[in-house]
């Protein structure tokens, strides 16, 4: 490749800050830019619901590599740009403050942004939702003992956001619009686990119930619910998952279907272009299916293999998708996609103890693993997952049972 | 501040100065040494950041808990100096310390 070979990439997430560093391992000579939008380089996003909300880590502490890092690689970094549109005839960025930059080969990660309600009142002082460090800095200032926080929504932000909440002394309360909490990504069984869990905390979990309203003279005071019930709060955030930002992408043109398509190299159907993280769509070998997703691991594993696409290293995606959650004392490690599950096994005492797995089945083969305060069953779940063999359904419920002695050498 | 070599499966070795107080994980992901994946980002979830305390260092390092066990009995070849070494803080006592790198971390 030529030296003076430009590659911008868009968005300083977890995808570009393992971006940058491998294509300079890889041999790219060429410049390398950083377009933000953020005002700070690329940092964990998994504390901010957690360690950092609960004061026991700084924004310091969450950088994902020190300043230092960019400059040895020589990346240019511009934080606080939006960049505007994608000419792809000229190639170029260009960014709402007029600017027009080069790129040979441009990537993507813009990843997702909070989906946003509209109920009145979602406006008022003490309001939030909870994506980037600005909104936990926000959060942050209205955080104190015995101050009563609602969160809108039960999934896995709302329940890490109550469990840093009720360690900072606070009264919290989870409203949840569907039957249970973590409806959309576990089983029963394991929903039922963390609402026990969050009412022996001390968190309030109130399922079934619709937001309507957020009131408040200035600064908010309540929330009202469809069933006319009503919580005093003097913080309202707002978990109710996210949207993938693909709007540039489309506006150029490029393929998008719930995310923007990328092939197993990375690249969208521009081959100058390439896209990492929480905004793609990507075919998934392990599961035969296109899938987006929410998870630091997509975003570390597909932003190695844009880098290596770009410096004409061609190595195909192919991971089994894992993600985790910590709330309390409790370690959720969650391995594959449960989705299409037809049954739960469960090891442990899910209904008493705090450590139990349940594996996600379909047709005998393991599908999925959740497992809290688990890594074995989380470790050989992976490796159970990837072999695809049938199993027994009474071994894996039996805890004197290493899941280690199912694998197939 | 501590310094610290990472020695690969291949035998290349890189020495590094980390800050005191910083894992031997953040000091690989700062300095860009291969070998250490790290994806949890040091939360002592995924064990993709395994490496072995070179043998005259292993008694001068706290030792693993738990969960770091549990994982490290799943890593590929474990051995009796494995850790997780996103969970082993760098002191000045530590200064000189060696630290292997596994062949993969998966």
């Amino acid at each position: 490749m030529a030296a003076k070979s430009r590659c911008i990439i868009l968005g300083a997430s977890h995808a570009a800050a393992q971006l940058a560093p491998t294509l300079r391992q890889q041999g790219w000579t060429g410049s390398i830019s950083m377009i933000s939008n953020e005002y700070a380089l690329p940092y964990h996003r998994p504390p901010l619901s957690k360690d950092y909300l609960a004061g026991t880590k700084t924004a310091e502490q969450i950088l994902i590599r020190p300043a230092a890092v960019y400059s040895k690689c020589n990346v240019g970094i511009t934080m606080g740009v939006t960049a505007a549109a994608i000419d792809r005839s000229n190639k170029q960025l260009l960014l709402d403050d007029g600017m027009a930059l080069d790129y040979d080969k441009l990537v993507l990660t813009t990843g997702a942004r909070v989906r946003k309600i509209d109920i009145p009142g979602v406006d008022l002082n003490g309001v939030f939702y909870l994506r980037d460090l600005n909104d936990a800095q926000q959060i942050k200032m209205f955080t104190g003992a015995n101050k009563r926080a609602v969160i809108i929504g039960g999934g896995y932000i709302g329940l890490e956001t109550a469990s840093a909440l009720r360690k900072l002394g606070m009264q919290v309360t989870v409203l949840e619009a569907m039957p249970r909490i973590l409806q959309r990504v576990t089983a029963p069984e394991v929903a039922a686990f963390y609402s026990r869990i969050h009412a022996e905390e001390g968190v309030e979990i109130v399922a079934d119930v619709q937001a309507v309203s957020i009131s408040g003279a200035k600064q908010v005071e309540s929330v009202q619910c469809h069933d006319g019930t009503e919580y005093e709060a003097d913080i309202v955030i707002i978990g109710v998952g996210v949207i993938p930002n693909t709007e540039l992408a489309e506006q150029a043109g490029l393929k998008i279907d719930n995310g923007i398509v990328v092939d197993e190299y990375a690249r969208t159907s521009d081959e100058d272009i390439l896209a990492a993280g929480d905004c793609t769509s990507h075919y998934n070998p392990i599961y035969q299916r296109h899938l987006r997703l929410e998870s630091v691991q997509n975003a570390l594993d597909q932003a190695s293999v844009a880098a290596n696409t770009i410096c004409g290293n061609l190595k195909p995606y192919s991971a089994l998708p894992w993600f985790w959650s910590d709330q309390y004392d409790l370690k959720l490690q969650i391995a594959g996609l449960s989705q299409g599950y037809t049954d739960v096994v469960v090891r442990g005492d899910i209904d008493g103890s705090r450590s139990f797995a349940a594996f996600y089945m379909r047709e005998g083969k393991l599908l999925a693993v959740d497992a809290v305060n688990r890594p074995q069953e989380f470790m050989f779940g992976k490796k159970l997952i990837m072999q695809g063999n049938q199993l027994d359904t009474a071994q894996l419920a039996d805890d004197s049972l290493s899941l280690k002695t199912l694998l197939t050498s | 501040m501590p310094r610290v070599t990472y020695i690969q499966a291949d035998g290349q070795s890189q020495e590094v100065n980390l800050e005191a107080g910083s894992s031997l994980m953040q000091g690989a992901v700062d300095n860009m040494i291969d070998g250490i994946v790290a994806e949890c980002g040091g939360s002592c979830s995924c064990a993709t950041c395994h490496c072995y305390i070179d043998a005259d260092w292993i008694d001068r390092v706290e030792p693993a808990e738990e969960m770091e066990t549990d994982l490290l009995d799943c890593v590929s070849e474990p051995k009796d100096n494995s850790r997780l070494s996103c969970q082993v803080k760098v002191s000045d006592d530590l200064d000189g310390l060696v630290v292997h790198l596994p062949t993969t971390q998966f």
